[in-house]
């Protein structure tokens, strides 16, 4: 009877498991086997040899290593700041009570309009061409400024619009989230807190925080990965050229070797992508660690 | 520290969008309440009670009157400037911190003169902790306490600081019943113990009647009567206070005043010393029945529950306001249950007499209560 019962549950499963099986692990199984081979051609299915050869070029490539360095910039700068600043947002949010479904809805609309749009209000926000300023430049010249070309100029500042971007069309969701955790916290432990003459900051320290914390952790982690696989933003605001643009990143650079000008390499594809999974699967263990030795330490 | 309210009122705004009348949860509440005193608030859902403790406890702000503690009109008062410590319904202990750091936590935020050592913390902290008896449970989480030693802890919290007035919210309704007896003698001792003030919420008549020195039972935000658990129960305002105390509740039969003497459904049950003729609601507590062959007050039997200490004599009578009739028999003097009929002397003092219009006492001497 029992085995009869394991049986059904693997029964269940079958579909599940069939679809991640052919639809994620295999390919992943894939890609790990291209990233040995070299120069896998997909229309002959051939290849020379196998090797650590691809990895070897991967990492020596210039175009690679910006693309890495800027991922780690992206990464680095935007996940603390959006989640500090969405956090800031919705406890602010969740205090005010007139006009909270309006500011809500303003907060969202980045979530719901297209990535490719939202570049393209920023190109004009931030252009310089020889005839016209965008807005921003418009601004930094009323406060004394000069001018400075954020879509070609000099790297910084290609960087700081790419992490802004990054920033606000991520905010939303966290926003979301975060709203919602705040609200899920039972108002008798602000009662209970208030009665007991808690200031606001050592409520907020001490209650707010440690109770929405899975939900911040959540965000941490899927901010991680989430910046790590970016790449769309980047073609948004500095079209496809990316690496001319010195703005590629991991992914841009893998679907350039794959597609791009350059295309027609999926071994160093592979062994890119298979490097980029590596360093994600790193980042959100490490990140599960620190979490779990965070919950033993308040336990 | 003596409690005063004076006039207490607070009215919620509306929430329908058609109907917008304010709501009156607390109506033109007075009351002073002695030094050192449980009082427990009594009264359905919906009554006002909570309303009345946020109040006190400085939550609520209200929409009339003034409340005292001592001669300190703390009214305006935030409430952490009340000093008052509140018990939550559902304990509201911070989850994620151990107990000591739940009964730290008011400790900690003591500012400027106020402000202690941690060792000094520490000791008031384990100060609180004996008198409820939880100091072995110190460190442990509060998801991994039952729910009667959560009830512990809370109030350790609430009295780390030693309030001048202690409130407690619903104390006994998230515990098993077992517990809730224990609970509600530990509830006593720890005033008694601290002498601190005490006012709790109760829908349970029972529990507020068996601990308070005095309880006020209130009714859509209206205080209907104050007093001794005792002198409440034997002296009911109203109907109300009279169908809402004890436990079985109290017999309400529809009956009329002739002659001195109380008719119900015919039968002239009981001598009155109640002049002119009116009707009446007549209520008789179930203890307040007497089997006797010969009784005047005659009920068709219907049932027998045999509860060991004594029984329960059910029956029907077409004046009564409720389907059946409650009659408890003590079991001392050898009833044969075979032969049993549902025939009552009454005893006096467990009869009250009520105005049909105003629900209102009729005392004996003919004056409405």
């Amino acid at each position: 009877m029992k085995k009869f019962g394991s049986l059904k549950a693997w029964l269940y499963l079958l579909p599940a498991i069939l679809f991640l099986g052919v639809f994620m692990v295999y390919p992943l199984f894939d890609v790990f086997v291209y990233s040995f081979e070299e120069g896998y051609n997909s229309a002959s299915q051939t290849y020379f040899g196998t090797g650590m050869y691809n990895y070897s070029y991967v990492l020596h490539d210039p175009y690679f290593l910006q693309a890495v360095k800027n991922t780690f910039i992206l990464v680095i700068i935007t996940v603390p700041l959006s989640t500090g600043l969405a956090l800031l947002i919705s406890v602010g949010l969740t205090a005010i009570r007139p006009l909270r479904n309006l500011f809500q809805t303003i907060y969202f609309l980045p979530y719901v309009t297209n990535t490719l749009a939202v570049g393209l209000v920023f190109m004009i926000l931030f252009k310089k061409t020889a005839y016209s300023d965008g807005l921003v430049n418009l601004l930094i010249n009323l406060f004394g400024g000069k001018s400075v070309d954020f879509i070609d100029g000099p790297y910084w500042a290609k960087m700081f619009v790419l992490c802004f971007y990054t920033v606000w069309v991520v905010l939303p969701f966290k926003i979301l989230i975060l709203t919602s955790a705040l609200s899920s916290v039972n108002q008798e432990y602000y009662n209970a807190a208030r009665v007991d003459g808690t200031s606001s900051f050592r409520i907020f320290r001490r209650i707010t925080l440690p109770m929405i914390s899975p939900m911040i952790f959540y965000l941490v982690i899927t901010g991680f990965i989430g910046a790590f696989k970016a790449y769309s933003d980047a073609v948004a605001l500095f079209g496809t050229n990316l690496n001319a643009a010195e703005m590629n990143t991991i992914v841009g650079y893998v679907y350039d070797m794959l597609y791009g000008d350059s295309g027609g390499y999926p071994s160093y594809a592979s062994a890119a992508a298979i490097i980029l999974f590596a360093i994600v699967l790193t980042i959100t263990s490490i990140n599960l660690l620190a979490n779990k030795r965070r919950q033993v330490s308040i336990l | 520290m003596k409690v005063v309210l004076q006039n207490l009122t607070k009215k919620f705004p509306g929430r329908e969008r058609k109907n917008r009348t304010e709501v009156v949860a607390v109506n033109d509440f007075s009351f002073e309440i002695p030094d050192g005193k449980l009082i427990g608030l009594l009264g359905p859902s919906g009554c006002g009670k909570s309303t009345t403790l946020n109040l006190i406890s400085g939550l609520l702000k209200p929409t009339g009157g003034r409340i005292f503690f001592g001669e300190d009109d703390v009214t305006d008062l935030p409430p952490e400037n009340r000093g008052i410590g509140l018990v939550f319904q559902n304990y509201a202990l911070y989850p994620h911190l151990t107990v000591k750091q739940n009964i730290l936590f008011p400790l900690q935020n003591l500012k400027g003169k106020d402000k202690l050592s941690k060792a000094e913390m520490l000791e008031k902290a384990k100060e609180a902790a004996r008198l409820v008896q939880i100091e072995e449970l110190m460190e442990r989480k509060p998801g991994e306490l039952s729910g009667g030693q959560q009830q512990r802890v809370a109030i350790a919290r609430a009295l780390v600081k030693m309030p001048r007035v202690l409130l407690l919210d619903e104390p006994l309704s998230n515990l098993d019943a077992r517990l809730r007896l224990q609970t509600r003698e530990e509830i006593r001792r720890i005033q008694k113990e601290t002498g601190i003030t005490t006012i709790f919420v109760t829908h349970d008549q029972e529990e507020a009647m068996s601990i308070s020195d005095m309880i006020v039972v209130m009714k859509e935000g209206i205080v209907q009567q104050i007093g001794k658990p005792q002198e409440v129960y034997d002296n009911p305002a109203n109907l109300f206070v009279a169908k809402f105390l004890g436990t079985p509740p109290i017999n309400v039969f529809n009956g009329q005043i002739r002659n001195n003497k109380l008719y119900i459904g015919g039968d002239a049950v009981l001598d009155v010393k109640i002049s002119g003729n009116r009707e009446v609601y007549a209520g008789i507590r179930p203890e307040g029945f007497l089997l006797r062959e010969d009784g005047p007050f005659m009920c068709e039997l219907s049932g027998i529950e045999v509860m060991g200490r004594d029984i329960s004599v059910l029956s029907s009578n077409k004046a009564s306001v409720n389907p059946t009739v409650r009659a408890i028999i003590g079991t001392e003097n050898n009833i044969n249950i075979e032969k049993l009929s549902a025939r009552f002397a009454l005893a006096p003092h467990k009869v009250f007499l009520f105005d049909k219009e105003t629900e209102r006492k009729i005392e004996p001497n003919g004056q409405e209560g």
